[in-house]
């Protein structure tokens, strides 16, 4: 096995355990914490895979930036355990043997048309030529979710003003 | 060298725990989270396939997700703050009117 393998199914391992953690960890600050397990252990994978600006802004935007919210969120709200409340019985013997099953079959559908598929010998991506595809093939979507932000911002605000 | 199919199962298996995660928590917040773990996944995806294919244009598109789901964390935990503080509940099971 090499080096690049074991890294890889180390974090995959712990992907999958936070993935788990969010799910099965009743108070909402634990399962804001598992998932930024998740997060830093994709950020892991995209440095295995060479993308090193997405990783970068992964731990930046996502489990810096927007993981501090749901955190200043649920210490805002104060949110306590979660109450188990009566959920149908359809859920649990059909949502999870379903999930299961969804789960499998995007699993074998990938693999049987990938197969083993090793990356493509690309040379070193650099955030250079990243840079270039955003601001000239991509410059309008680009620009546009420059307005999205802004939207976004006054529309935070609108709704979290106090006298709605 | 690992093969990109591993990445694309650990992405499906991400996307399922967030469509169980989705569908099996009751708190308003901890569903809000697993929408941005079924984003992750997808995101992962999009970088193995972006590898696969040696093409960036995979990378630019999880820029344009992060960028997404940033603002729909800003709209949406303003949307839970206003849901907390006219029900004084975060249970989705106990916000089933539309009108109070």
């Amino acid at each position: 096995m090499s080096v690049e393998l074991i890294l890889f199914f180390a974090c995959a391992i712990l992907a999958v355990a936070g993935g788990v953690m969010l799910i099965f960890l009743r108070e909402p600050i634990h399962s804001a914490l598992s998932l930024i397990l998740v997060m830093i252990s994709l950020a892991v994978l995209y440095l295995l895979l060479g993308a090193e600006f997405i990783a970068a802004i992964q731990i930046i935007v996502y489990a810096g930036a927007i993981m501090v919210l749901f955190v200043f969120v649920i210490m805002l709200l104060n949110a306590g355990e979660e109450e188990r409340t009566n959920f149908s019985r359809i859920a649990k013997f059909a949502g999870v043997p379903l999930g299961i099953f969804l789960t499998l079959e995007l699993a074998w559908v990938i693999h049987g048309a990938i197969g083993k598929m090793l990356a493509a010998p690309s040379g070193a991506v650099s955030t250079r030529e990243l840079s270039l595809l955003l601001f000239q093939t991509y410059v309008f979507p680009f620009e546009a979710t420059s307005i999205l932000i802004l939207i976004a911002i006054l529309g935070a605000v609108v709704l979290a003003k106090r006298d709605f | 060298m690992v093969p990109i199919s591993y990445y694309l199962i650990l992405s499906a298996i991400l996307f399922g725990l967030g469509v169980l995660a989705f569908v099996f928590k009751r708190n308003i917040i901890t569903i809000f989270m697993s929408i941005e773990l079924m984003l992750n996944a997808v995101n992962l995806a999009f970088v193995a396939f972006s590898r696969m294919l040696g093409q960036l244009d995979g990378q630019v598109f999880v820029f344009f997700v992060i960028v997404v789901a940033a603002a729909e964390a800003a709209v949406g935990l303003a949307i839970i703050i206003q849901i907390a503080r006219n029900r004084q509940t975060l249970n989705v099971e106990r916000v089933n009117t539309l009108k109070l």
